[in-house]
């Protein structure tokens, strides 16, 4: 915090730490499954204004009434701090893990990926999707469907490389998540 | 919910009672709130609340008036009348609303007892389950549209969830944080039977389990902080008040171990008596010049149920910055939100500040009493300063000195004090003394107009034979004056103590420092005749514009057995001071003497600012 009040500007309100750069973050979180559960922890980003990146949801656990959220956001450390402790407060929220700052967290992610052309183009689509590893789920003699998973970074090469090649539409899931080990959330 | 709403419970769910009570839903209501303790709820009566309002009527006949509920004249009345009720006792408010318009009348009371943490239960009718989502008539998303401003809300889909659902909610409104909780009841559940089960028999569906007990480690550091501080000081607020009156003793007794300054929000006023030597006043933008300044030139700053308020704090980036900062809170995301701090430390304020007190004489700490003197020394030259000093009038009423006079008459008697919302309410604060917590009941975070007067009621009936009294402005007490009826209706001698200056008076001098003397909108034109407004509602109305007369007619309305408007005619163009103006630092406060300079003190980009 600057200690000298002849530096601008001078906003009773000015929270922006501009020496803090910006980071992408991944929280998973084990919710109670009842209704207005997503629009709780989604009203919360909105109305404190944090971005939100992606954003998975799913029952888990259908005998503990449990879902699992993965949100994946954007911010300064102390922001993603504040993003986490806000978070613990809904009543809704069993348990908050921060998988980015967690050197075992593993993060998925699933596109389907179409893409259209003839001739070399063609070829090369395919080629590439090979090298990613990526399944192809529908063809016609103009395009193919793509299925790939990965790290979201994984994911946007792909569709780098698919988008000069032809690239038509992109669906992708949003980020999934889980930690390396034994143990459970 | 997403399973069958019709499904079985487990059959391990029942602690069976001896003979499972089946009852409506609406009765399982008013055995709930008796099983919580609840003797008074305020609220009205609307088409999808009928059953419970039948159940209470019955309840009524049958076991007398063991649940008195209290009609209010508009919904937020009735929220504002639980929280004042609530903040002057430490139980939880009550209310009782019907569906849509009911619901979105109280909202602006659900809100204020978020911002400021006070403990509430609220119920709501909704138009019957089969309805919802048609566009019924008097259906509103209550649940959706208070999700925001709740500290959580539930939707009742079947009967049998109804006795865990309101023990839940007492729970979670009542611990860790206090705040709403709103329960929505579909008037076909309100018919349904069920079987009841007492707080004792139900099994909690939440992880919620606040942590109130503060980390050993954490507290043993910030002793020793404290211990080795040369200029500390005290800030405290609404946490220590919801913590119970033993806080306020812990902060007392630790307090005066220290020999530190205690300086307090608005929200924490009583929780250290103003009467105590080491009290500097409050702290922030109304605050006092010593208070401020020792929180600027502090080096430990002890934070303890505060949360570092845009107006406690002024220009962030020259708050307080040459201190260590230990902050005490029970809610985890108030610890570096707007402030970083050294040491944070996650508990309830009274259990903290016992535990810190156990730290200090288990390690024979001792204050360091040499650097302390030199600290007092600077703060009685800042005292010297007399910041709060006004200049008395002969000829007009002083708004400081009506609440000085006041407080002076009132002071030996058992009074409580609420506010509206604007000048009259910092005013209150700078000059009425609270010795006292659970004294004081004002609308700090939101900024309420119309909060007092409602609040008063609530507090009336909680301590039926104290002195309750709404310091109020002309503009303000309009907002809610509705308000006076139910006062009268249930006998409640409440004191409207209005400072009539015409003007909505913050909002004038607002633009007279800062918008070029352009009155936009804030002269309060065609004012009622409060006096005899004050009879047509059956209450008494009291004049004074002469500050001669000020005393005895303050008198007069003390002695006055029923509910008393009493008109104080102030002089029109004062203003709040002293003032840390916008996009200052706590260290660059207005005093009353530098008054005729204030305009050219706030520069563009503090302009921008509320």
């Amino acid at each position: 915090m600057s200690t000298d009040p002849a530096t601008d500007p001078a906003s009773a309100y000015d929270l922006s730490h501009v020496d803090e750069v910006e980071n992408l973050a991944t929280f998973a979180l084990l919710v109670d499954n009842e209704a207005g559960v997503l629009h709780r922890v989604v009203g919360l980003f909105a109305a404190r204004g944090y971005n939100i990146e992606s954003l998975t949801v799913a029952e888990t656990d259908r005998k503990a009434h449990t879902s699992r959220i993965t949100i994946v956001t954007r911010g300064a450390p102390h922001v993603l701090d504040q993003i986490e402790a806000q978070l613990s407060k809904v009543i809704s929220v069993r348990r908050v893990h921060d998988v980015t700052r967690d050197p075992n967290g593993i993060e998925r992610e699933l596109a389907l990926v179409k893409v259209r052309g003839t001739g070399q183009d063609r070829v090369e689509a395919l080629r590439v999707s090979d090298i990613f590893r990526a399944k192809v789920i529908d063809t016609t003699s103009e395009s193919f469907v793509f299925e790939i998973t990965g790290a979201p970074g994984k994911i946007d090469s792909f569709v780098e490389l698919m988008r000069p090649l032809g690239l038509v539409e992109l669906s992708r899931t949003g980020v999934l998540s889980i930690e390396r080990g034994a143990t459970g959330m | 919910m997403t399973a069958p709403t019709t499904a079985p419970k487990p059959a391990g769910k029942f602690i069976a009672p001896a003979a499972p009570r089946e009852m409506t839903g609406a009765e399982i209501v008013v055995q709930a709130l008796v099983d919580q303790g609840v003797d008074t709820l305020f609220g009205y009566p609307g088409g999808a609340v009928l059953p419970i309002y039948d159940a209470l009527f019955q309840d009524n006949e049958t076991h007398g008036p063991r649940l008195q509920h209290i009609l209010v004249r508009h919904e937020q009345g009735a929220a504002h009348a639980a929280e004042g009720y609530a903040r002057s006792t430490g139980k939880p408010g009550v209310v009782l609303v019907t569906s849509g318009p009911g619901a979105t009348n109280a909202i602006t009371g659900i809100v204020d007892a978020l911002m400021d943490s006070i403990p509430m239960v609220v119920f709501t009718g909704q138009v019957p389950t089969h309805l919802i989502g048609t566009d019924a008539f008097q259906e509103a998303d209550t649940v959706g549209i208070t999700r925001a401003c709740t500290k959580h809300n539930y939707l009742v889909k079947d009967a049998a969830d109804l006795p865990r659902i309101i023990h839940e909610a007492f729970h979670i409104a009542t611990t860790g944080r206090p705040g709403p909780v709103l329960i929505d009841i579909p008037k076909d559940v309100q018919f349904a039977r069920a079987a009841y089960q007492a707080p004792g028999e139900v099994t909690f569906s939440h992880g919620y389990a606040p942590r109130t007990r503060g980390d050993a480690a954490r507290i043993a550091e910030a002793a020793r902080m404290i211990a080795k501080a040369r200029r500390p000081v005290f800030y405290t607020g609404g946490g220590v008040i919801n913590a119970g009156p033993s806080a306020s003793q812990a902060l007392r007794t630790f307090a005066a171990l220290t020999g530190a300054p205690v300086t307090s929000t608005l929200m924490g006023l009583g929780a250290f008596p103003a009467a105590d030597p080491a009290w500097l006043g409050m702290v922030g933008m109304h605050g006092t010049f010593e208070a401020n300044n020792a929180m600027h030139d502090c080096d430990v700053m002890v934070c303890i149920g505060a949360r570092f308020d845009d107006r406690v704090t002024g220009r962030l980036d020259a708050f307080s910055p040459g201190s260590k900062k230990i902050h005490i809170d029970i809610d985890a995301s108030s610890i570096n939100k707007n402030v970083r701090v050294d040491v944070g430390i996650v508990g309830d304020a009274g259990s903290v500040l016992e535990d810190l007190i156990a730290a200090w004489k288990a390690e024979g700490l001792e204050a360091n009493r040499a650097a302390l003197d030199d600290w007092w020394r600077q703060i009685d030259g800042w005292r010297a300063r007399q910041c709060l000093k006004y200049a008395p009038s002969t000829t007009a009423i002083k708004p400081q000195q009506a609440i000085e006079r006041l407080y002076a008459l009132t002071k030996d008697r058992d009074a409580y004090i609420t506010t509206e919302v604007g000048q009259h309410q910092m005013w209150a604060a700078q000059f009425y003394r609270f010795q006292e917590p659970n004294r004081w009941m004002t609308s700090g975070g939101l900024g309420t107009m119309g909060y007092g007067l409602p609040a008063a009621v609530g507090v009336q009936l909680a301590h039926p034979d104290s002195l309750v009294i709404d310091i109020a402005g002309e503009a303000s007490i309009q907002m809610c004056i509705q308000e006076l009826s139910t006062a009268v209706q249930y006998g409640l001698p409440v004191k409207i103590f209005i400072l009539n200056n015409e003007w909505m008076g913050m909002v004038r001098q607002w633009q007279q420092l800062l918008h070029g003397e352009r009155y936009s909108q804030s002269y309060s034109e065609s004012l009622p005749d409060f006096v005899k407004l004050a009879e047509a509602y059956g209450a008494v109305g009291i004049r004074c514009e002469d500050p001669a007369e000020l005393d005895a007619k303050i008198l007069e309305m003390i002695d006055t057995p029923r509910p008393v408007i009493f008109d104080c005619r102030v002089a029109k163009l004062e203003n709040c001071l002293p003032m840390i103006p916008s996009g200052k630092a706590h260290n660059e406060m207005i005093l009353p003497e530098e008054v005729e300079d204030l305009g050219s003190v706030i520069d563009e980009a503090g302009r921008k600012l509320v």
